[in-house]
């Protein structure tokens, strides 16, 4: 530290006085003064190379051709170059070999997660748990399938959809016929109703036993080429087990009626062509791991 | 206006400390020898792990997010260990300071630490005081820049090992330094040292001890953990004065004014002035005076550890007592218990950390899923922190008798095999039978035994079962 006494110089002041207080008029340090002209440069050269003066319709581009917009396309090429090489192997992949805990099957369940987010959660849920029970949107998280629950029929259904009118073809299709329309009369159609609620675990309490013992054979007659005699169904007509827990259009004496006067026909989008075969095979190797698979 | 203002600035002052043996100059080149020692070879402390993990002792992984500590493994959800010591390291300054005031800036700050060792260096190029005076006063001939070279040249090596060993912490010591000489290293590997080295060698070579006076906080926060039981350096000058040279001394104190005390003083100042700011205590004064006092044949300690209290009493005539009789007293003890309990506290959570360290995250969306059969399924994420250097299998169980039933997601077996040093996630479901009280009820207290397969020991999870709450 200096011991030096500091010296000592008259300052210039601007003439203006407060109560005494005189306000120096000290110039302004030479680096400050030549860092405030940099800034000055600095910010023309700045509005030149990069987007700034509005213009009627939009901006001046800037030189340099920067816009937050490209960044993150550049982001965007940059992470789909980075994966190219798993996609295009995940496009060609048979999913019933696919390695569980391989590099493929976590980049599958990664990318099957962002793609069932995006494309298939509006219906299925966020939580892949069809919104609600009962809500008629399957729950895909149970063991209980429609379709099948293997992984190439998940990859089949999501493909080509069920009654998809784009897939004619190729599309699941299945038509369980409206009863109320002049098949079964209000009686047959309660009768039935009691029958099948005595299958099932869920309903099987609430059933009225000499309505169901009648239901037997209206069941047996209309249903049982379908859903079985058991009333367990049959996958490769997408007929569903009326024997389990699970009811897609609700488990109360309302609820099945309705079913069976009207006939539910749910619609699942065909997937082929609007997802790439990659995505396709994500989303089926995603679902598939949620716990119902087969 | 008559009054003419006060200059705000001050040009520096260059301070050439001179040489001086001593106790405390002893004392401050064993630190410096231990400090530097650890700083510079610890990294090179190699200790085995087994195949799988790092061999280097003291390693702060980033990539891998783990900090290797000899036989210590934390991950990243332990940081609290981290945070404990930064806890122990600030009471622990408290203590120091209101025990011995600036002892952490006297000894032990890096600061002092290398300016002391650039000083060194720049003693052995230089030569001592009054040779590093004359070479700054005169011109500029070959003389004064080959030593100019030389010492610049030393400084930039000992800023460079400097930035180069903090890496070494930071990755597999041996392969870093063979990557950085190569030119193979990472990027951030060379700007780190490059910033570490400029550093080093302006705060050690360059700014000295205007980075205690200017820059560093700790000097103007240290005096609200000082009181008058504090030692700190004084001069007594009740005994020392009036200073004057000669032989002729009977109107004379002490103080021979030689000076002595001025010119070891790494920060430039004259501590007879009493104590002030820019002292860092570091002791060479009293080193200088002693050694003088030897040689004039008067008593030792003219300058001397203090505390504010005795200086008061001895200038009223009372005899010198023990410095150290202060350390002992409320403030000290108090700090002192705030350190141990913190660092009892760390050791014992270290100790008693779970040998199967475990974490259940229950999925809640949806809250429980109804299976075919009627049964009510619970799915939890379920993480297992497999710390060995290997594959490790954990077995997956709930309490015996009860109906629940546990599967793994992906699995027909109850067992996980976690990779080496990793954390094994698993989707686990627990299934409540159709009908029973933890399918009817609305929620069920749960437990989950995960047991290391190797050791057998276990830890349990303790979480919720949803059921459909009619």
């Amino acid at each position: 530290m200096s011991k030096k006494p500091v010296e000592k110089k008259e300052v210039e002041t601007t003439g203006h006085e407060w109560d005494g207080i005189q306000e120096f008029n000290n110039p302004l340090p030479r680096w400050w003064v030549w860092i405030f002209y940099a800034t000055i440069i600095w910010g023309l050269w700045y509005t030149i190379a990069y987007p700034a003066w509005p213009l009627v319709k939009g901006a001046t581009a800037g030189y340099l051709g920067y816009s937050t917009r490209g960044e993150v396309a550049d982001e965007i090429q940059r992470f789909k170059d980075m994966n190219a090489e798993l996609e295009t192997q995940l496009a060609a992949a048979d999913l019933t070999t696919l390695e569980r805990g391989s590099d493929l099957h976590n980049y599958a369940i990664q990318s099957g997660s962002a793609t069932f987010a995006t494309f298939c959660s509006q219906c299925h849920g966020a939580g892949a748990n069809g919104i609600k029970e009962e809500s008629g949107y399957p729950n895909l998280l149970d063991n209980d399938w429609l379709w099948g629950g293997a992984i190439e029929e998940i990859q089949t259904t999501v493909q080509y959809g069920i009654r998809a009118a784009d897939f004619e073809d190729d599309t699941r299709f299945s038509e369980m016929p409206a009863f109320g329309d002049d098949y079964l009369s209000d009686e047959e159609i309660s009768q039935v109703v009691n029958y099948v609620m005595s299958l099932s675990p869920a309903t099987k309490a609430d059933a009225d036993a000499s309505l169901a013992d009648a239901g037997a054979v209206v069941f047996e007659d209309n249903c049982s080429s379908c859903h079985a005699e058991d009333g367990t169904g049959d996958r490769a007509q997408g007929a569903p087990n009326l024997a389990d827990a699970i009811w897609l259009y609700g488990s109360s004496e309302e609820d099945i009626a309705h079913s069976v006067a009207v006939g539910p026909k749910g619609v699942m989008p065909a997937w082929k062509g609007k997802l790439t075969d990659a995505q396709i095979n994500a989303v089926a190797a995603y679902i598939h791991q949620l716990g119902g698979g087969e | 206006m008559s009054d003419t203002p006060e200059q705000l600035y001050a040009p520096r002052e260059p301070v050439f400390p001179k040489r001086v043996k001593g106790f405390f100059r002893s004392l401050k080149w064993w630190i410096m020898a231990v400090t530097l020692g650890i700083y510079y070879f610890a990294p090179w402390i190699r200790w085995d792990r087994g195949p799988n993990l790092p061999d280097q002792a003291i390693l702060v992984d980033m990539a891998n997010r783990r900090f290797f500590f000899f036989w210590i493994e934390i991950w990243p959800h332990e940081f609290y260990f981290i945070a404990g010591l930064l806890i122990m390291a600030g009471l622990g300054l408290f203590l120091f300071t209101s025990a011995a005031g600036r002892v952490w800036c006297g000894y032990a700050c890096p600061q002092t630490v290398w300016t002391d060792l650039f000083i060194l260096v720049e003693r052995w190029v230089e030569g001592d005081r009054n040779a590093r005076l004359r070479l700054h006063r005169q011109k500029w001939n070959g003389e004064k820049l080959r030593k100019r070279l030389v010492k610049f040249v030393l400084w930039t090596l000992i800023a460079v090992a400097t930035g180069g060993a903090w890496v070494f912490y930071f990755a597999d010591a041996p392969t870093l330094l063979m990557d950085l000489v190569i030119g193979q290293a990472h990027p951030m590997a060379y700007s780190t040292v490059l910033v570490l080295t400029a550093t080093t060698f302006f705060f050690g070579g360059i700014a000295r001890e205007q980075v205690c006076i200017y820059a560093c906080p700790w000097p103007r926060i240290q005096a609200a953990m000082m009181d008058e039981d504090t030692i700190t350096i004084a001069y007594r000058d009740w005994r020392g004065e009036p200073r004057g040279r000669g032989k002729q001394r009977d109107d004379l104190g002490d103080c021979i004014d030689c000076n002595a005390c001025v010119n070891v003083c790494p920060m430039g100042i004259d501590i007879r002035d009493g104590q002030q700011m820019e002292c860092i205590t570091c002791g060479l004064c009293i080193d200088a005076c002693d050694e003088m006092m030897d040689k004039v044949g008067k008593d030792r300690g003219l300058i001397d550890y203090l505390a504010w209290k005795d200086e008061a009493k001895e200038r009223a005539g009372h005899a010198k007592v023990p410095v150290m009789k202060h350390l002992l007293r409320p403030r000290t003890i108090l700090y002192t218990s705030l350190w141990a309990l913190v660092g009892v506290g760390l050791t014992v959570a270290l100790f008693v950390r779970p040998a199967v360290d475990v974490t259940i995250r229950p999925v809640r969306n949806p809250t429980y899923v109804t299976l075919s059969d009627g049964a009510i399924r619970n799915t939890y994420d379920v993480g297992v922190r497999n710390r060995h250097g290997e594959e490790w299998p954990y077995y997956f169980a709930l309490p015996l008798g009860s109906d629940l039933k546990i599967e793994l997601e992906g699995s027909d077996k109850l067992v996980v095999v976690a990779e080496p040093d990793t954390e094994a996630k698993q989707r686990v479901y627990v299934v409540a039978p159709p009908g029973s009280e933890a399918a009817r009820k609305d929620r069920t207290e749960i437990r989950l035994w995960i047991v290391d397969g190797v050791t057998g020991d276990r830890a349990h999870l303790d979480t919720v079962f949803n059921g459909r709450g009619k």
